[in-house]
């Protein structure tokens, strides 16, 4: 397994903002990393870009939506921390039943990864917040990296990422994957939500429905008994009311939040380089 | 009035979604509600599918889909 | 259980909420969403480079240009192949199967090695691997980055969307577009592109049918055939251009029998409902041309490299060995081709192309080192020693067939067909019993392009004698 040290470039012609962080590309199979980041995002928002970029995978990006992301995995180092990174399958939300968003879903829920990021589309970020606030739901370690801003740009659109990060309670990273700028914020921003140095306070979703909002309450309160320290609780209650077949397994055995990320990769198999 | 009617270059509002199951949700996660707007951008060579904008993505719907999603102008 | 309780009372509740949960769920969060997005993007209206995508698209899509727009630019891509791959693969087959060879032959000269142990290395494996990396590399180092970028731009979901509606009739995904597109690609890419159709029984056709896309390692065979046989036929300025419509048309003969080898399965043997379809049409984004192209070179070469090294090379050893070991008066293949060669002719065909194809189970990148090898084997050619091609241009090779081979229009045109029509690749077959686990469907995948070669290729050798042409 070689270890270079990298610097890395996107080199679309430009010349300003050509280099990122001091990045260590791993190999594939890196056993003891340090923290776990999950790739998450809708499809065709540049994410396979981003992977490339953490990792220096060698994959094909092809603007082709609905594309087979089959899940790769990839390390890197950033500051002396060693981190293992999962791209997840592009899915527009994770509340239906599809292969694709069932992997995606349990993998954030099970898996337990330190750092989500979830890439969002900046021309279409209505539809990209649709997932971001789902995830929100099951954890608030999460990193949004809002990708396609050269795009955003092009299409004569300004966004205002401050009122976003507020309005979102975690960090945003303006970026533009293509470009390779934003690059080395992101990691400042996963090293950060990694170490729990960023007050998170991640948005809840309230019902304006009287009768789903007073059902999850109560749902979340027995909960909130059994599971002491459940942080999705109002997910979790969400799920059951909705009849979710995985989640009311794991309610009765008592296995939410207790697989660790070691069983999620020996269960949901990963194929190789493909 | 429902979907496949709507001239191209022309915009509506969805009122009501009568697909169903997979069908349904998927349009659901795309965005495609009660009260979005939608707009037929254009229409195949062959007359079908017909692509739509709707919160600012362009998506594809086969006629058949099309036909039962309830608009109003 | 207190467990059990909390899931009980979930169950309660459910049926107080009505079953239109998924709903108000999906409507609640839209609208959360939006309001974010409200606050925090602003814009101007439909920007300048919107405008432009339009337009573009109502272009691309339209009644009138729609496909033609699209053949043009198959004929294009075939195009800048066939025309940008010439010189370097002349330049490869100086060095591989002049220079080099000629220095391997030297040094095992002076070594005293045995005939048969240089001729097994350097004529068998060696030659093959030259061949394949001399003609087959330059085409695919630049059709693949073409189709990638075309890829990157986005134009590739658009052909998606103007062909829909002959899938839907072909009782087809619509997304078995996207699929077929990948396998012009590689077909083994292709049949794993096919996750992204969920219905099994459509994943099905849409594998069993990615065969009729012309891989990546047919169409060298498919552009030179076109072009020595085809092209010829024209004057020489029009030579290449010729060739490539040739070669597009038998491309699109091949989607006529992916929608109808669809209809077909779809209203037989893999009867049932269609699923649900939905495509999206992402805005045209300019391709990083250069890394695209760099990338995806290197990637290609680094693969055809691979392949030609453990595809060809025991192919060469197994050519050479069948070439030179003789049964009685004849040589091995010689035994083999005699054999094949009367049911060979009636399907306008040859027992040397038959032995070919078989050896060439493989990799369909070594049929025409193949034949060109046996041709000359069979014939003890003075162009060779001991069943071994040079360097051979274009010319020559059309010599070779057609002086040496015997071979007509008929055999060119038929061969393109059957290059169409014929047994995926071992490593596609491999892949698609890795992708269905089925024996039985990677059977039909397997023999049923093969039956229908055999039958198209009757067809036409048949309607040919009949009318006493070619």
């Amino acid at each position: 397994m070689s270890t270079q040290a990298v610097t890395i470039k996107q080199c679309g012609g430009c010349a300003t903002d050509c280099h990122t962080a001091q990045l260590t590309k791993l190999g594939i199979k890196v056993r003891n990393w340090d923290f776990a980041v999950a790739l998450a995002g809708n499809p065709n928002t540049g994410k396979s870009t981003i992977f490339n970029a953490l990792t220096g995978l060698r994959q094909h990006v092809g603007n082709w939506a609905g594309k087979t992301v089959s899940r790769a995995e990839g390390a890197f180092n950033f500051e002396d921390k060693k981190f293992k990174l999962v791209d997840l399958p592009g899915t527009y939300s994770l509340l239906s039943t599809s292969v694709d968003e069932e992997i995606a879903r349990d993998f954030i829920l099970f898996g337990k990864p330190d750092v989500t990021v979830v890439v969002a589309d900046a021309t279409r970020l209505e539809r990209s917040l649709h997932l971001v606030l789902q995830i929100l739901e099951i954890t608030n370690h999460v990193v949004v990296a809002l990708n396609l801003m050269d795009e955003a740009e092009r299409d004569e659109m300004t966004i205002d990422v401050r009122e976003l990060t507020r309005e979102l309670g975690v960090p945003v990273v303006p970026m533009s994957a293509r470009r390779g700028t934003g690059v080395s914020e992101l990691l400042k921003a996963i090293g950060k939500v990694a170490a729990g140095q960023f007050p998170l306070q991640a948005r809840q979703i309230r019902y304006e429905d009287k009768k789903l909002e007073s059902a999850i309450e109560t749902l979340t309160a027995q909960l909130g008994e059994t599971f002491a320290d459940l942080p999705n609780a109002r997910w979790v209650a969400l799920r059951l009311l909705e009849g979710d077949e995985s989640v009311i397994n794991a309610v009765r055995t008592k296995t939410l939040g207790t697989l660790k990320i070691e069983n999620s990769f020996s269960q949901l198999a990963l194929s190789e380089a493909r | 009035m429902t979907l496949d009617m709507l001239a191209v270059g022309q915009t509506a509002t969805i009122k009501n979604l009568n697909n169903q199951s997979t069908e349904r949700r998927r349009l659901l996660d795309l965005g495609i509600l009660p009260g979005t707007p939608i707009e037929n951008v254009m229409s195949s060579p062959l007359g079908d599918p017909v692509a739509y904008r709707v919160r600012n993505s362009v998506v594809a719907l086969r006629r058949e889909q099309a036909r039962l999603i309830e608009i109003e102008e | 259980m207190k467990v059990e309780n909390i899931i009980e009372q979930a169950a309660v509740l459910r049926g107080a909420i009505g079953d239109d949960l998924h709903d108000r769920l999906t409507t609640a969060i839209y609208k959360d969403a939006g309001q974010i997005a409200d606050r925090a993007v602003a814009r101007q209206g439909k920007s300048a480079s919107q405008s432009f995508d339009q337009k573009l698209d109502r272009v691309l899509t339209s009644r009138l240009w729609g496909f033609p727009l699209m053949l043009l630019m198959l004929t294009i891509v075939l195009w800048l192949t066939i025309a940008g791959a010439n010189v370097p693969s002349a330049m490869l087959s100086d060095l591989l199967q002049g220079t080099v060879y000629n220095t391997l032959h030297s040094l095992a000269n002076s070594l005293n090695s045995p005939w048969w142990l240089s001729g097994f290395l350097i004529d068998g494996v060696y030659l093959a691997t030259a061949w394949v990396i001399s003609v087959m590399l330059p085409p695919m180092a630049i059709f693949f980055p073409l189709f990638t970028l075309l890829e990157d731009l986005g134009y590739l979901p658009r052909v998606a969307f103007n062909l829909d509606r002959l899938f839907k009739r072909a009782g087809a995904h619509g997304k078995q577009s996207l699929t077929m597109m990948m396998g012009y690609g590689c077909n083994a890419a292709g049949v794993v592109s096919t996750r992204i159709i969920d219905s099994p029984r459509e994943r099905l056709i849409a594998i069993i049918t990615n065969n009729f896309s012309i891989c990546n390692g047919r169409f060298p065979t498919m552009i030179l055939i076109g072009t020595i046989f085809i092209g010829a036929t024209a004057p020489p300025v029009l030579a290449s251009f010729i060739a490539a419509t040739s070669v597009a048309a038998v491309a699109v003969l091949g989607i006529v029998f992916t929608l109808l080898v669809s209809a077909f399965l779809s209203k037989t043997w893999l009867k049932g409902e269609a699923s649900s379809f939905s495509l999206e049409l992402p805005p045209y984004r300019p391709p990083q041309i250069w890394q695209t192209l760099y990338r995806s070179i290197i990637e290609r070469t680094l693969i055809v490299l691979k392949r030609a090294v453990w595809m060809a090379a025991p192919a060469g050893a197994i050519i050479w060995l069948i070439g030179n070991i003789f049964v009685g008066e004849m040589s091995i293949a010689a035994h083999v081709i005699g054999f094949l060669n009367p049911f060979g002719l009636l399907i306008g065909l040859n027992g040397v192309i038959l032995l070919a194809y078989i050896v060439a189970i493989p990799a369909n990148e070594i049929v025409v080192p193949t034949i060109l090898m046996l041709t000359l084997n069979a014939a003890k050619s003075g162009l060779a020693q001991n069943g071994v091609m040079i360097e051979l241009d274009d010319l020559q090779v059309r010599e070779v067939l057609t002086g040496v081979g015997g071979w007509t229009l008929l055999t060119g045109i038929n061969l393109m067909l059957f290059s169409l029509l014929h047994n995926p690749c071992s490593t596609t077959i491999w892949t698609i019993w890795q992708e269905t686990k089925s024996f039985k469907w990677t059977t039909v995948a397997t023999v049923l392009p093969v039956v229908l070669g055999i039958v198209v290729c009757l067809l036409t050798a048949s309607v040919a004698r009949l009318f006493n042409i070619i």
